[in-house]
């Protein structure tokens, strides 16, 4: 292993590192930001809300003692209102619709009054009593929010449901791959009592195969997939094998899963991407203690897919943005010791919408870095999806009819990143209930049909 | 510069804000402390002989983040000797020549007792006399303070006791808690009274705590009805200033009470027949500092209107408080919505669709986030045929000035309700004393 080569610091530098990025409200806090909200009809921030939580709703809630009641309207839209509101960009969703933007006013902040309604109840509340058994089981691949949310959907009209997980704990990105300051893995699995409550059995540490699949089938009425995506893009560059480089996905669940100061981080680290999660992994490297950090993009700022309050975030770290260049190779006898990149210059815009970039001949630099993570987009499970019979990927992602997340084989329902290739948590909420009710309308259907004819 | 003294049954003052009676101006410490700050008089904390209060004493009404929009209290007069009171008042006045101090009474219902209290007030050098005839609670169960302001022949003859010794002009207070204030400032007058000052606190029980179920304020366990106050009350306080200028039968100066936090509260409580205005809760809840932009605003008011008094303002719009049934039926405004300040937020439509007259429509707002675009601008839009003209709409629109309510010619001249009634050969609709004779024939 790589010997650490940041300077160590003390578990207080390190707990006030990652401390918590958004501090929750106080009571007084939440009823005075509370009352800035108009209470809209028909509001936009709700319609923005992938999961359409009554935002209004729920904020009056609070405003009149009942912080309870705040919670369900929460929960009963969104399962996991919880990370959710640490989680999620609310500047592009709810805060970003807020009515109060076109008045040149602060939007109500919204994330921070959700947090504030479900800290108070996450680990007593029982959301929902659910009915009996109405005998019939869905089986739901991966332990993500599409999953939980879809299991805690069904739960309402009494399906049995199963989670099998590969992961000891449920929750998948949710849980492993948010930045620490976020959302602590802790606070994370404090949301899945509130799913388990509800009696969604989640088998953990169960790895599910093409072998598995037929048993699946024979044994439950519908399957779900929620799995997610696979490991980090490659750089496809040489020195990728060398000690001191890694992924980004590893590096942050290693800050989630071992105390700070285990973290294995360099002192000069280059991060290769432009995307949020890169900007999770600067960060990070940031307040593990790394003194020198490097974040390098093929395009320019202006094209980066990192939320614009995210690059911010970078910026305030002190974070050195090495625009429009590409890592050409990993220099380093044994470890990492150099990266070598390239500039490039922005072309037409290409399939993305964006200006693609390309090397400029002769341009070529180099950094002394001890470590390099790449931070690229993740790789698609292909290989286990083309396992399943008849489902229809296209650019690896499943193919479903949206209005009932089905896939291409009726058994078969899926949602989440594996569907959309990479979204929020809020995303991966509404394809869970979406594929929830979807379910219930099919295996509805096919029961009345199957009546109708005996 | 304006000139913002007043004069008030012939005592000037230098502008027409006096702290009122209550808790601020108990001692002469405090009525110091408000000259000091700039307050043209202090209504002093009732006399009388000296009480026992309670504890606790207040509770209040907040409405969102704003504290204290109401307030209730269920303290009594002073709890000093009156011997005391009397000799600070001399102190005060000694002190401050040309501020107003007043000096508040209340004893029991006995000629004697007032005549006493009034000679030692005349001894005291005070401006002004102000009879406590509105306190509702405690005292009121002693026969005295709302019990005599509820009972116009008691108000008649406490007054002319009083006025047989008084040597300074006589203020009486009213209590709001009667069915016509009018008609006991009436009663006042024919007892003598120089000038009436309204209102005194409303009967009230501020609320409940939900965790004891005890009525606040708690009291070992126990409530008991108060006096309500503060902003809440100020719509209450000037239908009753209106409605006692309006009166013939009173036709005194009038010292305005009730909810009044600035200078803008004040100018309307003037202009509907208020010589002085009279503050208390903003002064509990802020201090006496709040005066100084009473001062600069009142002073900011009159010259942007072009006038040379304070005194000009008195009664202003009196004249503008008229009979619903002599209001124009044909006056016709209806609301318009301007599309540039709209954040559509919704209220004007769900205000109109539930609680009004259903004239305004909004079409389904479309899902979406700031992800895929931009969204389009959502805009309510009135039916304008259908509008009444109600407010309701301009009312709830967070955004200033952008609903507005234009006045459209409605192609109909100018008819009243009594006009109509007329046209229609029928009565229109009969006065107070007609329904009374009617009553009596009967």
């Amino acid at each position: 292993m790589l010997k650490q080569n940041a300077p160590r610091l003390t578990p207080e530098q390190y707990e006030q590192n990652f401390a918590d990025i958004n501090p929750p409200l106080t009571r007084s806090q939440a009823l005075e930001e509370g009352s800035r909200c108009l209470f809209c009809y028909d509001a936009p921030c709700i319609k923005a809300c992938p999961t359409g939580i009554d935002v209004p709703q729920f904020i009056r809630q609070i405003g009149t003692g009942n912080v309870t009641g705040a919670a369900k309207t929460i929960l009963n839209a969104n399962i996991l209102g919880h990370s959710c509101a640490r989680v999620c960009p609310t500047s592009v969703l709810c805060e970003g619709a807020c009515v109060l933007n076109l008045e040149h006013k602060r939007p109500i902040d919204i994330g921070k009054l959700q947090r504030y309604a479900v800290d108070h109840v996450m680990d007593t509340l029982q959301l929902f009593t659910p009915p009996a058994s109405n005998g019939r089981k869905v089986a739901l691949i991966g332990g993500g929010p599409a999953s939980l949310s879809c299991a805690t959907e069904l739960r309402r009209h009494g399906y049995n449901t199963t989670i099998f997980d590969a992961n000891p704990d449920p929750g998948g990105l949710d849980t492993y791959g948010i930045a620490a300051y976020k959302l602590r893995a802790e606070d994370a699995v404090r949301e899945f009592g509130l799913v388990r409550r509800l009696g969604v059995e989640i088998r953990s540490n169960v790895e599910v195969d093409a072998s598995k699949l037929p048993e699946l089938e024979r044994e439950y009425d519908a399957v779900f997939i929620g799995i997610g995506l696979g490991g980090t893009d490659d750089l496809q560059i040489p020195g990728e094998e060398l000690e001191g480089s890694c992924d980004a996905l590893t590096f942050i669940r290693n800050t989630k899963e071992q105390s700070f100061d285990k973290v294995t981080v360099g002192n000069r680290v280059a991060v290769i991407g432009g995307g949020n999660t890169a900007i999770d992994v600067v960060t990070a490297a940031r307040r593990l203690g790394a003194e020198e950090i490097y974040m390098i993009y093929r395009r320019g700022e202006a094209e980066a897919s990192a939320f614009e309050y995210e690059i911010e975030l970078a910026k305030k770290d002190s974070i050195t943005f090495v625009w429009q260049s590409v890592p050409t190779r990993i220099l380093g006898r044994g470890k990492v010791e150099a990266l070598e990149c390239v500039k490039t210059m922005l072309g037409p815009p290409d399939a993305s919408g964006r200006r693609g970039p390309k090397s400029i001949a002769g341009s070529e630099f180099r950094l002394d870095v001890d470590m390099v993570i790449k931070a690229l987009g993740q790789k698609r499970k292909t290989e286990f999806l083309e396992s399943i019979s008849g489902l229809k990927l296209e650019r690896g992602c499943v193919q479903v009819i949206s209005a009932t997340m089905q896939t291409a084989n009726p058994k078969y329902f899926a949602g989440g990143d594996c569907v959309n290739g990479g979204g929020e948590v809020v995303d991966a909420v509404a394809h869970g209930k979406t594929a929830a009710s979807g379910i219930h309308q099919v295996l509805e259907a096919a029961a009345s049909a199957r009546r109708t004819h005996a | 510069m304006p000139d913002i003294s007043i004069d008030f049954c012939g005592v000037r003052s230098p502008n027409p804000f006096w702290l009122g009676s209550g808790p601020p101006a108990n001692t002469a410490y405090q009525a110091m402390r408000a000259f000091d700050a700039g307050w043209g008089g202090v209504v002093w904390k009732t006399i009388g002989d000296p009480i026992i209060n309670v504890s606790s004493r207040y509770g209040s009404i907040d409405y969102k983040s704003e504290r204290m929009i109401g307030l209730n209290n269920i303290e009594l007069i002073s709890d000093r000797p009156i011997e005391t009171n009397f000799l600070e008042i001399a102190e005060v006045k000694k002190k401050y020549p040309k501020q107003v101090v007043v000096a508040s009474l209340m004893v029991e219902s006995k000629q004697a007792a007032w005549h006493e209290i009034v000679r030692r007030a005349n001894d005291s050098g005070a401006d002004l006399l102000e009879l406590n005839f509105g306190c509702p609670h405690g005292m009121s169960e002693r026969g005295m303070g709302a019990a005599v302001g509820q009972v116009p022949e008691y108000a008649t003859m406490i007054t002319t006791w009083v006025k047989e010794m008084a040597q300074v002009p006589v203020i009486v207070k009213l209590t709001p808690n009667v069915t016509d204030i009018s008609f006991m400032a009436a009663a006042a007058k024919q007892g003598g009274a120089d000038a009436v000052s309204l209102i005194n606190t409303i009967n009230s029980l501020v609320g409940v705590d939900l965790d004891t179920m005890v009525p606040r304020p708690n009291v070992g366990g126990y409530s008991s009805h108060g006096g309500y106050c503060g902003p809440a009350v100020k719509p209450i306080a000037l239908n009753m200033v209106a409605s006692v200028a309006h009166n013939p039968k009173v036709g005194i100066p009038i010292s305005g009470i009730g909810g009044i936090s600035n200078w803008k509260d004040a100018v309307e409580f003037m202009l509907l027949g208020s010589t002085s205005v009279q503050i208390c809760t903003a002064a509990m809840h802020y201090g006496f500092r709040i005066v100084e932009d009473m001062i600069s605003g009142l002073d900011g008011y009159l010259a942007s209107k072009g006038m040379n008094s304070a005194m000009e303002l008195v009664g202003k719009s009196v004249g503008k408080v008229e009979d619903w049934g002599n209001l124009n039926l044909n006056y016709k405004v209806v609301a318009k919505i301007d599309a540039e300040k709209c954040i559509g937020c919704n209220l004007c439509y769900i205000a109109c669709e539930d609680g009004a007259h259903q004239c305004i429509t909004a079409a389904p707002r479309p899902v979406g986030d700031l992800r895929h675009g931009t969204p389009a601008k959502h805009v309510p839009h009135v039916i304008e045929e259908e509008c009444v003209g109600c407010n309701l709409c301009a009312l709830v629109c967070p955004v200033p000035q952008c609903i507005t309510m234009e006045e459209i010619d409605s192609g109909r001249g100018s008819m009243n309700w009594r006009q109509l009634q007329e046209a229609r050969g029928k009565s229109p609709q009969c006065s107070m004393e007609e329904l009374l004779a009617k009553v009596a024939k009967a």
